[in-house]
């Protein structure tokens, strides 16, 4: 699958309207510039051609110079990429705890007016458009209340470089034990992360609301009453732990939700990741950058597909035995 | 079991009004919804007599103005009259939503028909492609549709249409497959009815229940995708106008909390998406154990 | 013999929107330590309800309406909600009808047997309690080693006896078994049964037995409660009410019992369908089905009539 959507990115990209090697040359450049130009890039090698080349580059994750700027795409890339994994992995967390929490809690309270409540904020939150969401939190809790800061993944007086490793800054800032720049960067996850997290809650509120109440119907729930277990107990890890199964199978198509709203989130936040380059290249018409950073995204939505299944097989002791 | 488009579309609405005893949830969802979406609906088509200024009109007097006096919600840095450029907004956003939402359905809906309904190498590529584009993320797809199309009302539909084509394309397929081995089908193909009769007088309004359901969800999406593309740059010219792109010009006045900029078109997306969803969702809840009976 | 549960005019309603499933109606039971008591009838009679409220496990909406259910001395129906969850699994245990449902599929045996026991003796140690749990599937006949395997890999007969051992692991006075064997072969079922009386007489046990299972009955009880429609029918010792069963709806229940001895041609039925409990006829509720209805059958029911050392609730005896 992700082989077809590599071919189909490929085909797109040759076939949309706009020669690449003009509007990069200018528009008015002579012929004979533009065809040494395109025999450069090889654009003027038959397409079956093109298109093994093209996926033996992807191959060796070689993705070619960019046409705007004097740089590899990949080392442009890689650059970016760490910010936007530290982004989506902060509103997973976020989407998770509070999906599957007020789910649970929903499913417990059923009928009553909490239940209601969670319900109607699960479909409520979903229409609420990630970026207004970010700079609604952003005007309340940065220009009103200012308690928080609204842009950038540090603050002022801190610099990167120094604890620079992984590109994961929570990481690497515990590695060097720079706890004051730790606290800096965590400030500057909260907003985005919860305004990721947040809109695509609502997704999984409802699914585990409808699968604890169908686990919660179950036999093995009467029998732990029968035990004298007590009621929390019951909810939050007996019926729980069976309800969250399917919702990690649902995990790994949330991922491609979630690459998009960190696009959108990263616009809103002047967060330095891969969203914002994207958009950055495609102003600018530097195709083979675009191009990579679709594949980057596509090989990142493969892979968590991959990681989910794991994880599913880790959890469920069925699956395993 | 159905023998016509029409008396599909006729089960689909009956499903509808005939449960009007249980007014519960599911059918205030509905209700809500739909008034919401009546009255973005009357505020688009009578734009020009509601709204108090023309959108464009960047000599009001009052730049910046917060909320009050001539101006419900304020004016922005062109002096243009805010709620103005809401109504007219509106327009726009659900002008390209529906559209794409039709053209989507139309394209997804004929392909999973004949996909499902004549199998082999066709449906299994199709199935590929379709399945591949639907992991893929939405957004991002249409971001780089609209890049390479260009600015323009045309170009942002066709780039939001493109994203929903696979929904409609599994759902439909998925329902001919499960109808086709249906022993009616095989009475029908017995006594010579071509493929098309069979598609057109058996599949087709069986489908029609869910699909309906998934259009209006497949609506709120558009709304949703629409202005993200316009926020982020892409898609249309400032001379039209739109919702997502008052959003990101109002952007800028941010840290100067000039808020009326921002939450006003804001909460409207939020809105209008909010009401076709809930369409969708009543709906879903009230034809469910009509849908069920398949 | 002592009396241990003492069930006085318990009604249990379900309120549902077409109207109000009276599952349980006035039933009054008195239960004697030691002792096994088979609670019989035919499905939706209300024996399962009537089990369940006893640990108060009814599922909203049903609610116990009225009555006492009295354990040694204390009302259950009273109780508050602490009280209420250290009586189950400690004082008295339920074990269910299917033993793979039963279990949570994502703990091991041990885990499971553990947590029960955490749940009720808080300053036991982990060892401890390990060892109490292989020590109980010694007595059940299950080697040790299973106690670290999860539900599914076990066979249905060993599960059904882990449920056991769940329930008796506390040492419980009574333990109330719904339709324990419904969902076991034959043979498993004998080896249950056989289990079942073996321990009751090791621990001392009370057990109500709840199945639609005249055999097992037979085989197990002291006494019998015969309930229909949600009402008491007959309560007596197993063998009076088998030599002779009083009450019209016992005889029936009985008759149509296929006898392997017998010539039938036809198998024995009972006319007419369980009652509804919305609307329940007035009257007694068997009426309508009763071969000795009566006038006043038709009109007035019946109270609990004593007659040959038994309960009998039909007029032909009061």
């Amino acid at each position: 699958m992700v082989f077809i959507l590599l071919s189909i990115v490929f085909v797109v990209l040759r076939v949309m309207p706009g020669d690449p090697v003009s509007s990069m040359l200018g528009g008015h450049a002579p012929e004979k510039v533009i065809e040494q130009k395109k025999q450069e890039l090889g654009l003027n090698r038959s397409l079956p051609i093109q298109y093994l080349d093209y996926l033996w580059q992807i191959c060796r994750l070689d993705l070619g110079d960019s046409m705007v700027f004097k740089q590899r795409v990949t080392k442009a890339i890689a650059e970016k990429l760490p910010a936007t994994i530290e982004l989506t992995i902060c509103g997973i967390f976020i989407t998770i705890f509070l999906g599957v929490f007020l789910g649970a809690y929903a499913a417990d309270k059923r009928r009553m007016l909490q239940d209601y409540a969670i319900r109607l904020y699960g479909i409520v939150v979903y229409c609420i458009p990630v970026y207004w969401m970010g700079l609604m939190l952003q005007l309340i809790f940065g220009i009103w209340l200012d308690i928080l800061p609204i842009a950038g993944r540090t603050g002022p007086r801190v610099f990167a470089s120094t604890f620079e490793k992984t590109g994961l800054y929570v990481l690497d800032t515990i590695l060097v034990r720079d706890f004051s720049a730790l606290g800096d960067v965590l400030l500057h996850l909260i907003l985005p992360a919860f305004t990721l997290g947040l809109v695509l809650s609502g997704i999984f509120v409802r699914l585990t609301r409808a699968n604890m109440l169908d686990v919660l119907k179950a036999d093995y729930i009467t029998a732990a009453e029968a035990r004298g277990i007590r009621h929390k107990k019951i909810v939050y890890k007996h019926a729980l732990k069976n309800a969250v199964i399917p919702i990690l199978t649902m995990m790994g198509l949330q991922i491609a939700l979630l690459m998009a709203g960190a696009v959108l989130t990263e616009t809103t936040f002047s967060w330095p990741g891969m969203g914002r380059l994207l958009l950055e290249r495609i102003y600018l018409r530097d195709y083979p950058t675009i191009q990579g950073v679709i594949i980057i995204i596509t090989l990142v939505v493969a892979t968590a597909s991959l990681i989910v299944d794991i994880i599913y097989a880790i959890v469920d002791p069925r699956v395993r035995y | 079991m159905r023998y016509s488009p029409a008396a599909g579309i006729a089960k689909a609405i009956t499903g509808f009004t005939g449960l009007g005893k249980k007014y519960g949830l599911e059918w205030w969802i509905l209700v809500i919804g739909a008034c919401i979406i009546l009255a973005i609906l009357f505020m688009a088509l009578f734009a020009s007599s509601i709204a108090p200024f023309s959108p464009h009109d960047q000599n009001t007097g009052l730049q910046l103005a917060p909320p009050g006096g001539d101006h419900l919600m304020g004016t922005d840095n062109l002096q243009r009259d805010v709620w103005s450029r809401i109504i007219h907004g509106s327009r726009t956003i659900l002008r390209v939503a529906v559209l794409a939402a039709i053209i989507s359905s139309v394209i997804g809906i004929t392909l999973g028909l004949i996909s499902g309904f004549s199998g082999g190498f066709f449906d299994r590529i199709s199935s590929l492609i379709m399945d591949s584009v639907y992991s893929f993320p939405g957004l991002i797809l249409a971001i780089a549709f609209a890049a390479m199309l260009g600015p323009g009302v045309i170009n942002i539909t066709l780039a939001v249409s493109v994203i929903y084509i696979p929904t409609y394309f599994r759902l439909v397929r998925g329902q001919t497959l499960a109808i086709k081995e249906e022993l009616y089908v095989e009475a029908a193909k017995a006594i010579g009815a071509s493929g098309f009769t069979i598609l057109w007088k058996y599949i087709f309004p069986n489908v029609i229940a869910t699909t309906v359901v998934v259009f209006t969800l497949n609506v709120a999406d558009a709304i949703m995708i629409e202005a993200a593309l316009t926020y982020l740059g892409l898609g249309l010219p400032p001379s039209i106008v739109d919702w997502g792109m008052d959003l990101s010009m109002g952007k800028k006045f941010l840290p100067s909390g000039q808020w009326w900029l921002i939450t006003f078109p804001g909460a409207m997306i939020s809105l209008l998406a909010l009401g076709f969803t809930m369409l969708g969702e009543g709906l879903a809840e009230i034809l469910n154990p009509r849908l069920l009976e398949r | 013999m002592k009396t241990i549960l003492e069930i006085e005019n318990l009604a249990v309603h379900f309120p549902i929107n077409i109207g109000t499933v009276r599952a349980v109606e006035d039933v009054s039971l008195t239960l004697k330590q030691g002792e096994v008591m088979g609670l019989v009838g035919e499905s939706g009679c209300g024996k399962s309800t009537l089990g369940f409220s006893i640990l108060r496990l009814l599922r909203p909406p049903g609610r116990i309406v009225k009555g006492k259910m009295l354990y040694h001395g204390r009302d259950i129906v009273q109780m508050s909600e602490r009280e209420i969850l250290s009586l189950r699994g400690r004082k008295i245990a339920m074990i269910f009808q299917d033993p793979l449902t039963s279990l949570n599929p994502l703990f091991r045996i041990d885990q499971q047997f553990m947590e029960t026991l955490f749940t009720h003796e808080k300053r036991l140690s982990k060892t401890a309690a390990f060892r109490r749990a292989e020590t109980m599937l010694e007595s059940l006949g299950i080697s040790p080693e299973r106690l670290l395997e999860y539900p599914h890999q076990l066979s249905g007969g060993m599960r059904q006896r882990i449920m056991i051992g769940m329930g008796l692991i506390l040492n419980p006075d009574l333990l109330i078994a719904d339709e324990p064997t419904t969902s076991l072969d034959v043979i498993v079922e004998a080896q249950f049964l056989d289990l079942l009386n073996e321990l009751r007489k090791k621990f001392n046990l009370t057990i109500i037995l709840i199945t639609h299972n005249l055999g097992n009955v037979a085989q197990l009880a002291d006494r019998i409660t015969v309930m229909y429609g949600g009402t008491l029918v007959e309560v007596g010792q197993a063998n009076a009410i088998f030599d002779n069963p009083l009450h019209p709806y016992t005889r029936g229940l009985l008759s149509s019992i296929p006898n392997i001895k017998l010539d039938q041609p036809k198998l024995v039925t009972m006319p007419g369908s369980p009652p509804d409990l919305v609307n329940p006829p007035p009257g007694c509720v068997f009426h309508p089905r009763c071969p000795r209805a009566m006038e006043v059958c038709r009109v007035e029911r019946p109270g609990v009539y004593k007659c040959d050392g038994r309960l009998v609730s039909c007029w032909l005896y009061g």
